[in-house]
Parts: C-alpha cells; structure tokens; sequence
C-alpha cells in the first residue's frame, strides 16, 4: 500500500505542482489571483486535441501552449491589468473568462468526451505497482518543466526581477524593475505552465469543457497551504495535497469521494494554527 | 359564397393544410448525447407519423409538430423547471416528453403537473419520480409515466444479473470457485441501494445469492477524473471481477485507466458512458471489453421493431441511438395511439388511454404498471447486457436466461467474453 501510495502521489504531484507554480506565480507578481488558470489548462489541452487531427504530436503541442499564451497575454492587456488596482473586479473578470473559455469550448467541441492518445501506451511495474507509462512520462516532463522553470526564476536576471516583484513590489520599483514588464511575464509564464500541465494531462485525461472546475479547487488550496505568494510554498502545498488525495483513497476504500474534501480539511487544519501557510512567515520575512 | 370565401381564405392562410396542429415539447439537455438523441429519437417518430398521414383523433387528422426545449438540466434544476413552463405558456405545448436528469425532471414534472399537461420520461431512472407520487397522490401525478429507462431498481436487477454472468464466467473459464469482486460504485444516492444488494447477493450463498467473495467496495465521485489509486487498490485486493456502478463522467476515466493499467479483473455493471458508440473514441480504444447494460445494440432484435429503427436512425442521423432516442421514439408512437383511442386531446382522457397501452417498441413490449412506469421483465422490457468486444457493442445477455419456465434469448446476443488479460492473470 505504501509503494502504491508513493508512486501514485508522485504522479499526481507533479501535475499539481506545475499548475500552482504557474498560480503563485501571476498572483506573487502579477497580483492577480487567476480563477481562470485551470481553464488555460483545460484550452491547451483541447487545443493539443484540435492540433493533433492535423500533425504531429509536437507541433501540435508547441500551437496548444503558444495559443494559450496568447490567450493569456491578450487578456491581461485587455482586461486585467487596466484593473489591476481592483481586486475584486479583477477577481470576477477571471471568473468570467474561465467561464467563456469553458463556454467557447463547449461550442466549437460540444459536451462529448474527447481523449488524446497516449505516447507511451501500457504500463510499468513499480514497487509492484501498476503505473501508466504516461503518467511516468507526465511526472518526468513535470519535473523539467519544474526545474527550468526554477533554473529561470533563480539563475537569471528575468528571474531575479520577477521574484523581487513577487516579494516587494515598491522595492523592486525603486531599483528599477518595471513592474509592469514583470507582471506580463509572470502572467506569461504562469499560463505558459498551466498550458504544459494541460499537455502533460491531456494523454491521460478525458478531456470536457467542465475539466478545469476540479484542479482549480486544489491549486487554490495548494497556493493557500504554501502561503499565498510563495513559489516554494505552492510547490510543497501541491505535494501534500496530492499524498493527501493518494493516501485517502488507499486507507478508506469507501471513502475515496472524500478525496479532496480531505485535502481541504488538511489545509484548513494548517490555517488554524499557521494562518500564513506553511511558507508564510518566511515569506513575510522575506519582505 | 360566404362560406367558400371562409374556406380560400382558411387555405391561403393555413398554408394549403387543413389539419390541426398537435404542439409537443421534445425536452432535455440539447447540449448533450442524452438531449440530442431524445430530440432525433422523436424527430424520427414524427417524421413517420407526419408521412403517414399525422395523428386521427377523433375525425380530425393531426400533424405532429416537435417543440425543442433545451432544459441545461446538467448545470441547472432551476432552468430545467423554467424552460418546462416557458414551453407550456409560452411556446404552448399540449404534451410533453422527454427529460434525462433525475432531479431536474422531478423538478419539470411538478410544472407539468400543475398545468395539467401528460409528460412522457424517456430518459430518467429514478423510481421515485413516480413511485410514490402517481400511487399517492393521483389526481395531481396522473399525467405522468416513463417508458424509458427502467426504474433505478429494475436497472438494479438486471445489472446484477450481468454480474452474475460474469461470475459465471470466471467460475468456468478460470476456475475460481469463489471468485472476488470489487465493488466500484459512484458515490451518488441512486448507487446506494445497489451497492448493499450486491454485497449481500455476492456474498449470499446459491441459489439465493453468487457465493462468491466481496474484496471491497470504492466510492469514488461522480465526476472524478483519475481512478487510478482507485483501481491498483482493487488489483492489489486480488478481485476478478469490478462491479461497476457509474453513471457520471467518472465511467470515461475508469474505462481507460482500467484498459491501460490492465487491471485483472473483468469490468460488468452499469457504466452510462460505455453505452455510446462514442466510447472507444472516449476511451482512447482501452476501453474494451467493457460491459454495462443497454437498451439497445447493433444486429440484436429485440422486437420486430428494433433493426428497423437502428436503421432508419442511423440513416438519418449517422449516430448509433442510445436509450433516450428508443424512449423518446417509442413515447411519441404510444402517445399517438393514446390519442388516437382517446379520440379527444383533452388531457385526462389522454391519461386514461396511455394507462391502456401495450405497445412493442424498438426496446421492448411498453405496459405501464399501477405508477405508470414501464413494466421490467421477460415479455415486458429487460435490457441488454453489452460488451465491447472488437471495435464494436456486442450483447451478451440475455442469451438462455431462464425464469420460471421461460428461457429467454434475444436474436443476436453472443456469449460473454473475459478479457484476455484477465484470462492470462489468473488461469491455472
């Protein structure tokens, strides 16, 4: 149980992990908390659908993520950032753009389920446990992703200019970091993420105009968990709700419904006594 | 002279048509499989009665005209309860049929009732739609009856007689006296009476029961969308048979995670989503081997009526039908005949006639019990038991299945087949 628990989790880790960094990343900098990030998810992978009746795998993956991209900077230019000063606003605008891409969605591909071939069709045996070798693939192509996206936030002056605005915006203002500048890449590549989780899911998913109501409500919970704003926080937010999820579903069979209701029970156990999130206070000292 | 000038000026301004108009709402969610096939369904069996010369009640000829009201009942009871009303005030529909989700059409039947206005189901299985509230309280439900599906409990019955075909089938082909099932089952109201049958009738020894072994039960939701934990916990409990009972759009993940993961344990029950020709598409092909039950299957006829409707319904509409398509065709015939014996299109004479039916649609002989629900059973409607097997829906049930003294098969039905990995699992 404890290897199916491990390798299972991990799978779903990875997933979790690239759709909060991409989160944490546009509310840390960009300020804008982004209901409609799983939705950008759900459109690369309909787009990778889309693409795939019309070429290879690859450039079918690269048009999925870049109109995605283009997706979201047009949004941010058009409709978030003119309202960046109100959040509230901002809050619903996000709602309603999730909500005509899901609706935009249903109309160009009706309300049938799709799916996408897998790349690597069969499964492994690890630990004794049966694993896909799509979802090794998926926690692989997770992992690089995570990592250069790490490579680029720490190890590159783009980075240290995105991560200065994400802990102090007047600050990074003074040294002279265009906030603005920062805020579109950090929309840029939060969404670009979102988009790769979707490609990385879409093989091993059934894909429906609804698939992006789920992961949103565990990316809000992970990026809450880790401590709003932190990237290293909505990582670790991600992991323990994804073992949480795992865990539930292998210790109590008749439970496994609960899932995510664990999950979030998990996370309002944390809040009780850590308000902040588990990143939080480092974060606030970071500041 | 007066009165020729009355009738140029009825022909000019009714279009050169001197029939009446029967106005009959068609409703269900018309984004979905489930709506647009009650609306083809019933688009086919208003096409056939128009040709045929429309409805004759009384000395006046009818011609049918199908009103779409699209409920959004997936997302909305509340839209589902208004675009009934709206239907019936506004668009002023005399009938209606239809309707997919159960709660939403509890919500749409009690507009109907209010108005008064006869709503055939065609699509929702709940037994107390009308258990319950046409035997309690007539006067107020009586205008209502379902031809499709059977109740939840009939539904109940036949899967568990799926499952015991399985069993059946692991007993001979692999040798395991006592075999193990997985309950899998959508955590939903609707699956819990089913899920305690089935432990019960697992467990039971024969002939009450299957004297085989209950190696869990997992309740995943309804609509999660990875079972994988899921299925590795029912592979490492050692079961040879899942019972399914999904009717969300949790059946599309499990199909594929169970092909690709090549679970040893054979898949029979109820899966919604298994019984669309879209489910291979769906499943990315690891659906198969697969088995639910159904209404209907290719080249297996269950009345005379049955290939002939596959057909035509096909032809028209290059869609293989689903159960929301043979209600809603069926339920138009049987109001159309109701009318026709009422000889009135008043409403209460109407319901008195439909009470009379007997009726032999595509999927199945139609006579309603004392709610007005479709009788389950052989003679009556049983449904069929269908496995993908390659590339395509085959029946497997029933085929010599014996009640009483009655062996009932239907043309076509072929025997059930083990998945070859499971074979491969577990022969000794």
């Amino acid at each position: 149980m404890l290897s199916a628990i491990l390798v299972n989790g991990l799978v779903l880790s990875g997933i979790y992990g690239m759709l909060a960094l991409g989160f944490a990343l546009t509310y840390g900098v960009a300020r804008i908390l982004n209901l409609a990030h799983t939705a950008f998810y759900m459109a690369a992978a309909y787009g990778l659908f889309f693409f795939l009746g019309r070429m290879g795998f690859a450039p079918a993956a690269l048009l999925a993520s870049l109109l995605v991209l283009l997706i979201a900077l047009a949004a941010y230019k058009l409709l978030l950032e003119p309202l960046r000063e109100h959040e509230a606003t901002v809050l619903i605008v996000t709602i309603a753009l999730a909500l005509l891409l899901q609706e935009a969605v249903l109309l160009l591909f009706g309300a049938h389920f799709r799916s996408v071939p897998a790349l690597l069709p069969g499964f492994v045996e690890v630990f004794g446990v049966r694993v896909a070798q799509q979802a090794l693939l998926a926690l692989l192509f997770a992992g690089v992703v995570l990592l250069l996206a790490w490579a680029l936030l720490k190890g590159t002056r783009l980075g240290l200019g995105i991560r200065a605005a994400a802990q102090d915006q007047e600050a990074a203002e003074l040294v002279g970091i265009s906030l603005s500048r920062a805020g579109n890449w950090a929309v840029g590549l939060g969404a670009f993420l979102a988009a790769l989780a979707g490609l990385a899911v879409a093989p091993m998913a059934t894909l429906e105009p609804h698939m992006w109501n789920a992961p949103l409500l565990v990316v809000l919970a992970a990026v809450v968990l880790g401590g709003l704003g932190s990237l290293p926080g909505a990582l670790l937010g991600a992991v323990v709700l994804a073992f949480a999820e795992v865990t539930v579903v292998n210790l109590v069979p008749g439970g496994a419904f609960l899932r995510t209701a664990v999950a979030l029970l998990i996370l309002v156990l944390v809040l009780v006594f850590r308000p902040e999130g588990l990143f939080g206070t480092a974060f606030a000292e970071e500041r | 002279m007066v009165r020729m000038a009355a009738l140029v000026l009825g022909l000019v301004l009714g279009g050169g048509s001197l029939a009446q108009v029967l106005r009959i709402g068609v409703v269900g969610p018309m984004a979905f499989v489930q709506g647009e096939h009650t609306w083809y369904g019933a688009t086919l069996a208003a096409e056939e009665l128009n040709r045929a010369g429309g409805v004759l009640v009384g000395n006046q000829r009818y011609r049918i005209e199908l009103v779409r009201v699209d409920t959004n009942e997936m997302t909305s009871v509340t839209d589902a309860a208004t675009a009934v009303e709206r239907a019936i005030t506004a668009q002023r529909v005399d009938f209606l049929i239809g309707g997919f989700r159960s709660e939403a059409v509890l919500a749409m039947t009690e507009v109907a009732a209010d108005y008064k206005k006869p709503f055939i189901i065609t699509g929702a299985a709940l037994d107390g739609i009308l258990a319950g509230r046409v035997d309690r309280n007539y006067e107020r439900f009586k205008y209502l009856f379902r031809v499709s599906p059977t109740k939840s409990s009939d539904l109940a019955r036949t899967s568990l007689l799926l499952l015991g075909e399985v069993i059946q089938a692991v007993r001979r082909d692999l040798r395991i006296e006592r075999p193990k099932v997985a309950i899998l089952a959508e955590r939903a109201a609707w699956a819990d009476p089913l899920v305690e049958t089935a432990s019960r009738l697992i467990a039971a020894p024969p002939p009450q029961g299957y004297g085989a072994e209950v190696a869990g039960t997992w309740r995943p939701s309804a609509t999660a969308t990875d079972v994988t934990p899921e299925l590795t916990a029912i592979q490492r409990a050692g079961a040879q048979v899942i019972f399914t009972v999904l009717s969300g759009p949790v059946g599309v993940p499990f199909g594929r995670d169970w092909g690709r993961l090549k679970i040893p344990a054979a898949a029979v029950g109820i899966n919604v989503e298994a019984q669309q020709e879209t489910w291979l598409k769906a499943t990315d092909n690891l659906g198969a081997y697969v088995a639910t039950l159904n209404t209907l299957a290719p080249a297996v006829a269950i009345t005379p009526k049955t290939i002939p409707f596959i057909t035509n319904f096909q032809a028209r509409f290059k869609q293989f039908p689903i159960y929301t398509a043979s209600g809603a065709y069926g339920a138009l015939y049987i109001l159309a005949e109701a009318l026709n014996r009422a000889g009135t299109t008043a409403a209460d004479a109407v319901v008195r006639a439909l009470e009379a039916t007997d009726y032999t649609g595509p999927a199945g002989r139609i006579v309603f019990d004392k709610t007005h629900d479709v009788t389950w059973g052989p003679g009556y409607t049983t449904g069929l038991g269908v496995q993908w097997v390659e590339g395509r829906m085959q029946a497997f049930w029933p085929r010599n299945w014996r009640v009483g003294d009655r062996v009932v098969s239907y043309a076509g039905v072929r025997p059930y087949q083990l998945p070859p990995w499971v074979v491969e699992a577990w022969r000794r």
